[in-house]
């Protein structure tokens, strides 16, 4: 048998930079995506999709497409309705919600250009592909719904004309005072009306699913692209009613999601109902300019916001209005995303009035859905934007006005006004460290420089002060919520014969680093080598029972659950080794890996050689259970709230528009670091996201509502070489509500920068009074900015872009058009 | 995507390429580096019977000098140009150009001629080719001819070649001694310019005494910015440059699209063409 070196001193796992264990089969291309599975007797589907947004279904005629070679089956959506219930949405906001009926293949019409007509089944990709051009199908169009105002007017054509309505909920959230009495009473009142442009999820991995089924005893397994096997099984089972037990869902190496895999798509359903009926294998995998039209969009929101305040600076009230693009269905959590915002509009802000409401509004483009942040982003972007606004309405320093609003260090644990508890935080401290890296003062001095000597190029400040909720979620919210399941995690701990470990857990890592990380966790735990700990996941029988990975809860819910269930086993391992060494459980320290009596340091067993007892059971305490395997299912009791301070500087050329970050500082708070190296990699993807809201990304669609930007040669995602050098730097305020001290970083990169970024070149035209450049800022969205606040054009919509997520009213408003009161 | 299914031929020369060409007809098409027509055959946006990838024509490939013309491979590829010393010598303006071309994966595939026959006008090449008043050579069932630049880019996606021509190669008169300079304006690193302005300046005594400017996506084609052109002769400062230059979109017939709306483009092309021939003309 094996056992630890004895003298072997532990270096504490948790908090060392540790290369992942992840990247090596990773970066030389050993990798199982699933596209790469290929089984024999393989047959490839590929999807006939809607090329308008709006029509009726008069017929599809799939036999022509039999007659070409290699096709083995099509099927229309007619077809595949007995065997499939429409797709599920597992979060109805309001009781009185519309909750469409959405087929996973269109029957009598069509929402969204891309929304499927038909599959073709056959025996390679090529084959299947060149035979949906033989598939005919007549349609009738009917008017597309793409304005979010105009879909809520009386009159207004309707995306689902069962429902009488666009309108798909109304959900309101009112806490404190009043919000007309505060408004009654303030100096100030500021109103701004912010587009959230519809964001289209990059990947690298685009979506693919093989299903593979045994005919004699209907049992499936299904491979696919997805952050939530787990979920996925359930609601696979009941739409397909495939019987639970039956179908087995894995996530293989799954390349990214942000969002875009957290979601139940029509694709895995029909892929399974294919297989069913012909009895053999199928693979469909989606082309990127396919994923463009049909996995789900991210954003797309109309907020109009008010903030109220005296004249020296105190915050007194909030008020958020939302219209929030539904697109053409509810999937998973549709009209849930923009809520998730909801309780994060007050952000770290004290204030006494807050009231929000969010209209959840159908239109015929690509449904919406959870995109890194989800809700989180733009609520911290419509805050942080009026903050400043705010300040410049007050003419303070944005920062000052921050500082005289924000929860001191000494205030928490502290209830926000929307009823969160912030457990911990320190935004003084975060902010200092930021402003020392930045240099704040010496930019402000060169800004006003520039502006003295008439610099054509002028430079910005933009700062975002962020917090966000993590670590998704307290069941008993989310049934508060009337989200339909729970948000707890489970983590099973074993250790084998040899003293190696496996963990278990019901995360489903994409890219995040899990197996390195809760290798740490739990070595530090059982006081067992790095290299000794493998991480089994994403595999719903090798891991049966699990919540899977988005909202940044992987760590905080999933990684302590590790560190709970390692816990565990260390307690029945002290139970074997009290036995052995005839010591009471109490007599016996526990340190590195090595139970020793106290004071007789010589009788010790390490928890290798208890393993091995375990496994022999030749001499267990009396009534033992034969194991020191220990489950552990965590339901957190609190979200986690990470926080920060974000500093921009942005070069923009009054000329041409052209903007360019010239310096990005950021000081983040995730509470206690695992791994350096994994939240450093997750605060620049984060980052280069939030700037991609900020000035490259936009799902554009004409006025038929069809995507315009329909491939990545249209849709601008920022590379390496757009970016900055980015200053990253931390402070470690741990959460009192988990034992890791955790917070979770996976999406405060994203949430934070986009408004630091658009602050920043807002600050630098405000001079020349402008006051908003809509997203993203192109060079021509900022130069007609500089234009409308000379008087050179009008203020009117001059941007001749075509038809936008959301309806553009072109630039911001008038300064501040209720003013001073 | 996937593209339609099509036939496929390697010729060894350039003969081979005219004849395979030939006995196609219309349906076929020539595969150079394949950066544009490759992601236009996977959004079936083309449907070729027959791809004649001319990758393996070792005649087509390379720089040479003859006499007051440096003469390239339609197959040298944008990495092989920007990096070769007889152009960096003799056409700077093309090496400076082809170093904004996409990124390194697309420059070592890509190649000069394979960018000229697209005949994109968002594409940077052209508008450079005609600031260099450079001559494309095609072979074709009736032998040679050559094409001066002005003449070859008809329309958008349109060039004076033939469907039985394949472009063997670019002659291009030596400038060693013009000033010049690319200015490209575009979103991000890797996307198209939104406009693209190249010149060309040779000075006398101080004094511009001519200019040449190609415009990047100012209409259907590349296009000469003639008028700034002729307003810059004799330009003597700053300010004469400045006026020369509001003359730069005069003519031209910019689209709207993703990348900025046609009054957007005009200024651009005025802003980027006063910067280009300050920097063109400025100390080399």
């Amino acid at each position: 048998m094996t056992a630890g070196p004895a003298d072997r001193t532990h270096e504490r796992e948790v908090g060392r930079a540790r290369a992942r264990k992840e990247d090596a089969h990773l970066v030389t291309g050993q990798t199982t995506w699933t596209d790469n599975i290929s089984v024999p007797g393989m047959l490839h589907m590929a999807v006939l999709r809607s090329p308008m947004a709006h029509a009726r279904i008069d017929r599809v005629d799939v036999p022509p497409a039999l007659e070409r070679p290699g096709v083995v089956a099509a099927f229309s959506g007619r077809d595949l309705a007995d065997g499939l219930a429409s797709m599920p949405c597992v979060w109805p906001v309001t009781e009185d919600i519309v909750m469409p009926d959405h087929p996973p293949v269109a029957v009598d019409e069509v929402r969204y250009a891309g929304d499927p007509v038909a599959v073709v089944i056959a025996r390679d990709r090529y084959a299947a592909a060149d035979a949906l051009e033989a598939v005919d199908v007549d349609y009738t169009p009917l008017e597309p719904v793409l304005d979010l105002e105009a879909a809520l007017a009386e009159g207004a054509p309707l995306v689902h004309a069962d429902k009488g309505t666009n309108r798909c909920y109304v959900w309101p959230l009112t806490t404190g005072e009043d919000w007309d009495a505060v408004r009654a009473r303030a100096d100030v009142v500021v109103s701004r009306r912010f587009l959230q442009q519809r964001l289209i999820p990059n990947a690298m991995e685009p979506r693919a699913v093989v299903v593979m089924p045994i005919a004699a005893s209907g049992e499936y397994t299904m491979y696919s692209a997805t952050q939530i096997p787990h979920i996925v099984r359930v609601l696979m089972a009941m739409v397909t009613g495939i019987p639970e037990q039956k179908l087995r869902v894995i996530a293989p190496d799954v390349g990214g999601g942000f969002g875009s895999k957290l979601q139940v798509y029509g694709e895995e359903a029909v892929a399974l109902a294919v297989a069913r009926t012909l009895g053999r294998p199928v693979k469909w995998t989606e082309s990127r300019s396919e994923g463009y039209l049909a996995t789900h969009h991210g954003r797309g929101q109309i907020q109009d916001v008010q903030v109220a305040a005296t004249r020296d600076g105190k915050l007194l009230g909030l008020k958020v209005d939302l219209l929030a693009d539904m697109g053409a269905y509810l999937m998973l959590i549709t009209p849930g995303t923009p809520l998730l915002g909801a309780f994060m509009y007050p952000a770290i802000y004290k204030m006494d009035a807050y009231a929000f409401t969010c209209t959840g509004v159908f239109t015929t483009r690509t449904p919406t859905d959870a995109y890194r942040g989800a809700g989180r982003p733009e609520a911290t972007f419509a805050i942080e934007r009026m903050m400043d606004e705010l300040a410049a309405e007050l003419g303070m320093d944005p920062l000052e006005l921050r500082r005289r609003n924000w929860i001191r260090h000494d205030e928490f644990p502290y209830t926000s006004i929307a009823g969160l508890t912030y457990d911990s935080g320190d935004y003084e401290a975060a902010t200092e460290k930021a402003l020392a890296l930045f240099g704040y003062e010496g930019m402000r001095a060169e800004q006003q420089e520039r502006v003295r000597r008439g610099d054509p190029v002028r430079l910005g400040i933009g700062i975002s002060t962020y917090t966000e909720m993590c670590g998704v979620a307290p069941s008993r919210v989310l049934r508060d919520l009337r989200y339909a399941a729970g948000g707890w995690e489970t983590a099973n701990v074993r250790m084998l014969p040899t003293g190696k470990v496996e963990v278990v857990t019901g995360t489903s890592p994409h890219g995040q680093g899990h197996v390195t990380c809760w290798s740490q966790i739990a070595a530090d735990v059982l006081g067992v080598p790095f290299e000794d700990v493998e991480v089994v996941h994403g595999d719903t029988r090798a891991a049966p029972q699990g919540m899977d990975t988005y909202g940044s809860r992987s760590l905080v819910v999933g990684g302590t659950a590790v560190h709970e269930a390692a816990q565990k086993v260390v307690e029945k391992a002290r139970r074997i080794a009290a036995h052995l060494l005839e010591a009471g459980e109490d007599d016996l320290d526990f340190a590195e890996g090595v139970f020793s009596v106290k004071g007789s340091p010589d009788a010790r067993r390490t928890i290798q050689e208890i393993a091995f007892e375990a496994f022999s059971s030749h001499d267990l305490p009396d009534g033992m259970e034969p194991t020191i395997h220990a489950d552990h299912v965590v339901d957190p009791d609190n979200f986690s709230y990470p926080h920060g301070t974000h500093l921009c500087a942005v070069d923009v050329d009054t000329e041409t528009g052209h903007t360019r970050i010239r310096s990005y500082v950021c000081v983040d708070d995730v509470g206690r670091v695992v791994n350096p190296v994994i939240v450093e990699g997750q605060v620049h993807g984060g980052l280069a996201q939030g700037i991609g809201q900020a000035l490259y990304e936009e799902a554009v669609y004409d006025a038929d509502g069809n995507l315009t930007s329909g491939t990545m040669a249209d849709y601008l995602v920022p590379s390496a070489v757009d970016l900055p050098e980015f200053t990253t730097e931390r402070t470690e305020t741990p959460a009192t509500t988990n034992p890791l001290g955790v917070k979770g970083v996976g999406e405060a990169g994203t949430i934070a920068s986009t408004p630091a970024v658009v602050n920043a070149i807002v600050d630098a035209l405000r001079p020349l009074g402008v006051t908003d450049v809509p997203m993203p800022c192109t060079p021509e969205r900022v130069w007609r900015a500089i234009r409308q606040a000379r008087g050179e054009e009008d203020a009117a919509p001059t941007d001749r872009r075509p038809e936008g997520t959301v309806p553009t009213t072109g630039q911001a408003p008038a300064p501040s058009e209720e003013g001073l009161a | 995507m996937i593209p339609a299914a099509f036939d496929y031929r390697r010729p060894e020369s350039v003969d081979e390429a005219v004849a395979a060409l030939a006995e196609a007809g219309e349906d076929a098409k020539v595969l150079a580096g394949g950066q544009s027509l490759l992601p236009m055959l996977r959004l079936r946006l083309a449907f070729p019977e027959l791809l004649v990838d001319v990758g393996r024509i070792d005649e087509m490939r390379g720089v040479r000098e003859e006499e007051d013309a440096l003469v390239i491979g339609a197959m040298t590829t944008h990495h092989d140009v920007m990096a070769d010393p007889l152009v960096r010598t003799h056409a700077g303006l093309l090496a400076a150009a082809t170093e904004t071309v996409a990124d390194p994966a697309v420059r070592n595939r890509g190649t000069l001629g394979g960018s000229l026959a697209h005949a994109d006008p968002a594409a940077d090449l052209p508008a450079v080719v005609l600031a260099l008043d450079g001559e494309l050579v095609a072979t074709g069932p009736r032998g040679r001819r050559t094409i001066p630049a002005r003449d070859f880019f008809t329309d958008y996606l349109q060039s004076a070649l033939n469907p039985d021509e394949v472009l063997v190669e670019v002659r291009i008169p030596k400038a060693g001694n013009w000033g010049f300079r690319y200015e490209k304006f575009h979103r991000a690193a890797q996307a198209w310019a939104a406009v693209g302005v190249a010149v060309l300046v040779r000075t006398d005594g101080g004094r511009i005494a001519e200019a040449r400017i190609g415009l990047t996506n100012m209409g259907p084609t590349p296009v000469r910015a003639a008028a700034a052109e002729a307003a810059l002769a004799g330009a003597e400062g700053p300010e004469d440059v400045a006026r020369a230059a509001q003359a730069a979109a005069e003519g031209t017939r910019p689209s709207s699209d993703l990348w900025g709306s046609a009054e957007y483009r005009e200024h651009m092309a005025r802003v980027l063409t006063r910067r280009a021939v300050l920097a063109a003309a400025g100390p080399a």
